[in-house]
């Protein structure tokens, strides 16, 4: 009987095993406040152990379990779907558990919270008015018909008309976008570039009759115009939608360009 | 007025100034640049009708742009129902006010009074 064994590995192979396997020692700095309180913002440091893999919201979580349990952190799916976890990461807006460690090419890492939004506690921002901006946009297909009812058939579209508004629907509210944008940082009443793509991905669904509607929404002082067209916000978007297209895109109705 | 139609009007008359502007600049072209800003040749161009009428039509596509850019950039600055309405109401008067003094030189000079 012939017996197999398996082939030894490699010593290249070896080596990257262990060098995935090596543990690094990071600085993480935490934005800590309070302004319920009327807590300024400072920052605690913590030193943490990291693995190639680690990302920026396990070493957080880290700190949470081991060192200071009162860091506060919104989090939840870890697999950059439910857009729980945005936070500035040295100065950029992104996900902490779509951010790895060693991507950032730093030994000191600083956690703080996303711009232009009222901050809660520590690393937790207030959604509200992202929310608020979003429903405004009328996020639903209308039109007086329905594909549920029994005697109704399903709207269909080619792959050209889905191709028009797809990349919009991955929005997941994560809020980068409107963290990153400039205009926000001024103007409070903006509706950001959040709720702007939202309402073209209605608006080039050609399943939508609210066209109309949604375009008076955003043609508004404090609407569409105000976008300058940094283009920051589809820059830091962690699920390729570029908002900024969409604004552009968007403009091109009201100035009768798209119809 | 819709926001829409206002930047509509916004980019329109940044595309006629610009239009405008390079050929008053141009104009400057029709003899030595020196003798242009000449005060006779100034006054000249000022009672050359269509010249005088370009002039007027620079002074309102600037104005309103002007002024226009001017509101965006105070309603971005600050925000609140009473101070808008003091910003998009002053734009208004200020472009109306600076449009008025502007056609008052040109018609004064156009017809000869100093």
């Amino acid at each position: 009987m012939a017996v197999v064994t398996a082939p030894k590995p490699s010593e290249e192979l070896i080596s990257i095993d262990k060098t995935l396997d090596q543990l690094n020692t990071i600085t993480l700095r935490i934005a800590r406040s309070n302004p319920a309180e009327g807590h300024e913002t400072t920052y605690s440091e913590f030193k943490v152990p990291v693995k190639k893999w680690t990302t920026v919201l396990e070493a957080i979580l880290y700190v949470k379990q081991n060192l200071d349990h009162a860091v506060a952190v919104r989090y939840s799916c870890r697999q950059a779907s439910c857009g729980s976890c945005g936070m500035k990461i040295n100065g950029k807006p992104s996900l902490a558990c779509y951010t790895k460690v060693s991507e950032l090419h730093s030994n000191v890492i600083t956690v703080e919270p996303m711009n232009n939004f009222p901050i809660i506690r520590d690393l937790a921002v207030d959604f509200k008015q992202l929310i608020s901006n979003h429903k405004k946009m009328k996020p639903f297909i209308i039109r007086e018909d329905s594909e549920v009812t029994p005697e109704s058939k399903e709207f269909i579209q080619t792959p050209q008309d889905v191709e028009k508004y797809l990349q919009f629907s991955y929005c997941i509210k994560c809020g980068l976008c409107n963290a990153a944008c400039p205009t926000m940082a001024t103007d409070t009443s903006f509706i950001g570039p959040q709720g702007l793509a939202q309402a073209y991905r209605y608006v080039a669904d050609n399943r939508d009759k609210g066209k109309e509607d949604r375009l008076k929404i955003v043609d508004d002082s404090h609407g569409i115009w105000r976008c300058h067209f940094a283009g920051s916000c589809s820059h830091v978007c962690p699920k390729g939608v570029d908002p900024a297209m969409a604004i552009q895109l968007l403009r091109g109705y009201l100035l009768g360009f798209q119809k | 007025m819709r926001e829409s139609i206002i930047m509509k009007i916004h980019y329109g008359t940044a595309l006629g100034a610009v239009v405008l502007v390079a050929v008053h600049i141009l104009m400057r072209m029709t003899q030595n640049f020196d003798q242009s800003l000449q005060y006779q040749n100034v006054i000249a161009n000022y009672h050359f009708l269509p010249y005088a009428l370009m002039l007027e039509a620079i002074l309102i596509l600037l104005s309103v742009h002007g002024f226009n850019g001017l509101r965006v950039i105070l309603l971005e600055l600050k925000q609140g129902s009473s101070y808008e309405k003091i910003v998009n109401y002053g734009s208004i008067a200020s472009m109306a006010i600076l449009i008025a003094y502007g056609s008052r030189t040109i018609l004064m000079a156009g017809m000869g009074i100093s």
